[in-house]
């Protein structure tokens, strides 16, 4: 059985590959064709996925490859092939069933774009790409699946990209990640090169990931006293992560990005394709731990790579959470939060391995893509209002709405024991607190813990609470309030905000299914786990940090209601210089503006001035001189050879002439010449006989 | 009988006549006169040679010249038609006037 469905694993990433095929030739009145399609072929995907998850939930220790020859170049042989593990498996299921419900969402989100079908075209692509990712078991399709992903985000960013922001934003974040993937190509050929392969485990021993190869990677450089080949593959690879799940320095392609549809921002910028940097360091964990020192009892391991991938992650968990303090527009506030999210995940991984990042990863993918749904659904109600500020009370009118975007919110916030979020959370804090490098991390966590609580408590007061505070000169005949959101869009809310809840009882210390499954362990019940010691303070932590965040959320937003939208922010009145900076996004983009870009663009201008000037100079001389030769040759071809054949025509005319010239059609010269012609033969033949 | 180098002298007269009048004259009919006179006077010559032969008896130098004679006529209905044409076209007989022909 589970053979079998290893076999069928393909399938999840074909059909709808498929799918967007059919569509691509789908004529754009075929609104209902294009969606079914989309619809459908994700549907099946998912049920394969899901169906391949519970059977490998029973035997988590397993690990079946299905490899084949793609290419062979002189003696080389590139295998490429898909895998069902524990994690990929998970990671199918989650981003099929994910991305069959925003799919469904879309279908009442989009349902008045005029593009509709070349929307579900591109959303398909990219589903397929993304579930061809998580099941591969080659770096090489891995990256194939990695770059066409990037493609699938680039399009459906500048879906609207008739808006100058839009086509901008697209251009960003496809060059943003381009930055990050070129460390992931040099860490790809660095590791064909070290180790011959890039499959990562195969049947028979002989891939990247596994002994062999990994022993030769550690040796390498240990005998050399110098840095192992492993650790600077891993921080190659992880350059493309961070780039793809908007880590610092490389996440500002990510806040841009919401110009996109939302839709789309809940599927690929918040559930999936962020997530594919965590994914991929979860992948090869095995080479990011060569090399490890094991640290007394704690079952953290460290190398450079890891430590340098859990300071990073520390870093942009706290640097997105400030940013996201101060944002006015409801979906970048849920982008920064996504990068602050995604650090807590690199966090995680970094500090207690692949199992922590990635429970975090599953059940952000479910609350976060419910949360910009719910964002979605109020920007749909609201009539295309992204501004907090002009929204306010809106409570009222979408109740089902608010119901799952309070879930969504206390999820993301850490609200204890009832809220996925605050298991799988408490879960990298527990794993930064026992992290034996240091504890800054740890304290690095917490305080962004807290400004997350904070800052999705200041978006929910804006939105919901207090009264409507509409844009004025708006259309008020037209809408005078918002509405609910039909059902094809509140159906796949209640269903994320019901797995956003129940995620939880399967991450918990008494009872770590979801963290076993991953490692490929068999889960034992222990409720005595819960309330060991160190568990204990660490929940403690948390529910301080949180507690302390949605009171000051409340306290400052809260407990007066926002009666206009020209108020300044209450934290605007109180830390004016901060506030602006935050809301300025720390400047990092006028930064890159005044370095990384207008360095670009001054090279840019260098060779311009070389190519134009010094290789088109030469190039110009090059023109020039060959213009000169066909210049002497025509001179030569007019006055020498054309001359000399005319003289010679000219010649044969002027003979020709002459001899016509004898020809003047009188009889009687020709017989005068016939006369004399006759007389002097006749006077030959008298004398010329003696 | 007279002596050969008399027939052949009377002979080369009417041949130069006839050459004169052919050279000189513009006109198409004396031109054709003037080329009879020459036929003629090779007509005379081979008269005269035939005469003259070792055997005079045989009938070929007769025979020759009836010939020389038939195709003269001929010769004449075709150069008259010629010059009849000519003029019709030309109005005119001066064969000078003619040369439609020239190079």
């Amino acid at each position: 059985m589970i053979e079998k469905l290893a076999s069928l694993l393909v399938l999840v990433p074909v059909l709808p590959l498929l799918a967007a095929a059919a569509i691509a030739v789908t004529k754009r009145p075929h609104r209902q064709r294009a969606s079914t399609l989309a619809i459908g072929a994700m549907g099946l995907s998912c049920l394969i996925a899901v169906s391949a998850f519970l059977a490998i939930a029973g035997a988590p220790e397993e690990r079946l490859v299905r490899n084949f020859d793609w290419l062979h170049i002189g003696n080389t042989t590139i295998q490429l092939g898909w895998m069902l593990d524990p994690l990929s498996a998970a990671m199918a299921a989650m981003v099929s069933f994910v991305g069959l419900l925003i799919f469904i969402f879309s279908k009442g989100y989009m349902a008045h774009d005029e593009n509709y079908t070349r929307f579900f075209g591109f959303l398909a692509l990219f589903g397929a790409a993304m579930l061809g990712l998580v099941i591969a078991n080659s770096l090489l399709l891995l990256f194939i699946c990695w770059e066409l992903v990037g493609l699938a985000s680039y399009l459906l960013i500048g879906f609207w990209f008739h808006k100058p922001e839009a086509a901008a934003a697209a251009k960003k974040a496809f060059i943003t990640t381009r930055v990050g993937d070129m460390g992931l190509l040099l860490g790809m050929v660095w590791l064909h090169a070290a180790t011959g392969t890039l499959t990562f485990y195969t049947e028979g021993g002989e891939g990247c990931l596994q002994a062999g190869a990994l022993d030769s990677l550690g040796a390498a450089g240990l005998t050399a006293r110098l840095i192992a080949p492993a650790t600077l593959i891993a921080l190659l690879l992880f350059c493309g992560a961070a780039g793809k799940s908007g880590q610092v320095p490389l996440h500002v392609w990510l806040p841009d990005a919401m110009e996109g549809p939302t839709p789309v921002s809940a599927l690929i910028h918040a559930a999936t394709m962020v997530a594919a940097g965590v994914f991929l360091m979860a992948r090869v964990f095995p080479l990011l731990e060569v090399g490890a020192a094991m640290h007394g009892e704690s079952h953290s391991v460290v190398t450079p790579a890891l430590t340098v991938i859990t300071w990073v992650g520390a870093f942009t968990a706290l640097f997105a959470a400030f940013i996201a303090v101060a944002q006015n527009d409801i979906k970048r506030i849920l982008a920064y939060s996504t990068v602050s999210q995604l650090g807590y995940m690199f966090l995680g991984l970094g500090a207690g391995g692949v199992a922590v990042g990635m429970f975090h990863l599953l059940t952000h993918a479910f609350f976060k893509a419910l949360l910009f749904l719910g964002a979605g659904s109020v920007i749909h109600g609201c009539h295309e209002e992204q501004d907090i500020r002009y929204m306010g009370g809106v409570r009222r009118w979408m109740p089902v709405t608010f119901a799952t975007y309070a879930v969504g919110m206390m999820a993301l916030s850490g609200v204890p024991l009832f809220f996925s979020g605050f298991w799988s959370k408490d879960e990298i804090l527990h794993a930064a607190h026992g992290w034996p490098v240091s504890h800054i991390p740890f304290l690095m966590g917490s305080l962004g813990a807290v400004l997350t609580a904070f800052y999705m408590t200041r978006q929910v007061c804006y939105v919901f609470f207090g009264p409507q505070r509409s844009r004025e000169g708006a259309d008020h005949g037209k809408a005078a309030h918002p509405h609910e959101s039909p059902r094809v869009m509140t159906m796949p809310l209640v269903i994320l905000a019901t797995f956003a809840v129940g995620l939880g009882i399967f991450g918990t210390p008494a009872w770590p299914w979801a963290q076993s499954f991953l490692e490929g362990e068999h889960a034992h019940l222990a409720f005595g786990h819960l309330f060991s010691g160190e568990v204990l303070a660490v929940m403690g932590t948390s529910l301080v940090c949180v507690a302390f965040g949605i009171g000051a959320g409340w306290w400052f937003y809260g407990r007066q209601p926002i009666s206009s939208a020209a108020r300044p922010d209450a934290l605007e009145e109180r830390f004016t210089p901060v506030f602006v900076a935050l809301k300025n996004r720390l400047y990092v983009d006028e930064l890159y503006e005044a370095t990384v870009i207008r360095f670009n663009a001054l090279a840019a201008r260098f060779f311009d001035v070389v190519d134009r000037w010094i290789l088109g100079g030469a190039v110009a001389v090059i023109g020039y001189l060959v213009v000169g030769f066909a210049w002497i040759g025509r001179f030569l071809e007019d006055h020498g050879v054309n001359a000399g054949f005319d003289l010679g025509c000219r010649g044969i005319r002027r003979g020709a002439g002459a001899g016509a010239a004898l020809q003047d059609g009188r009889v009687h010269n020709y017989l005068r010449a016939l006369g004399i012609g006759f007389a002097t033969l006749l006077l030959l033949m008298t004398w010329g006989c003696h | 009988m007279a002596p050969l180098h008399q027939y052949l002298l009377l002979s080369a007269l009417l041949f130069g006549i006839g050459l004169a009048g052919v050279l000189t004259r513009r006109n198409g009919l004396i031109t054709l006169m003037g080329i009879e006179l020459m036929l003629n006077a090779a007509n005379l010559n081979f008269i005269a040679f035939w005469r003259h032969s070792p055997n005079p008896e045989a009938i070929e130098g007769v025979l020759l010249t009836m010939f020389a004679i038939g195709v003269a006529a001929a010769e004449v209905a075709v150069g008259l038609a010629l010059v009849i044409a000519i003029y019709r076209r030309y109005r005119s007989v001066n064969l000078d006037e003619v040369d439609q022909l020239k190079g």
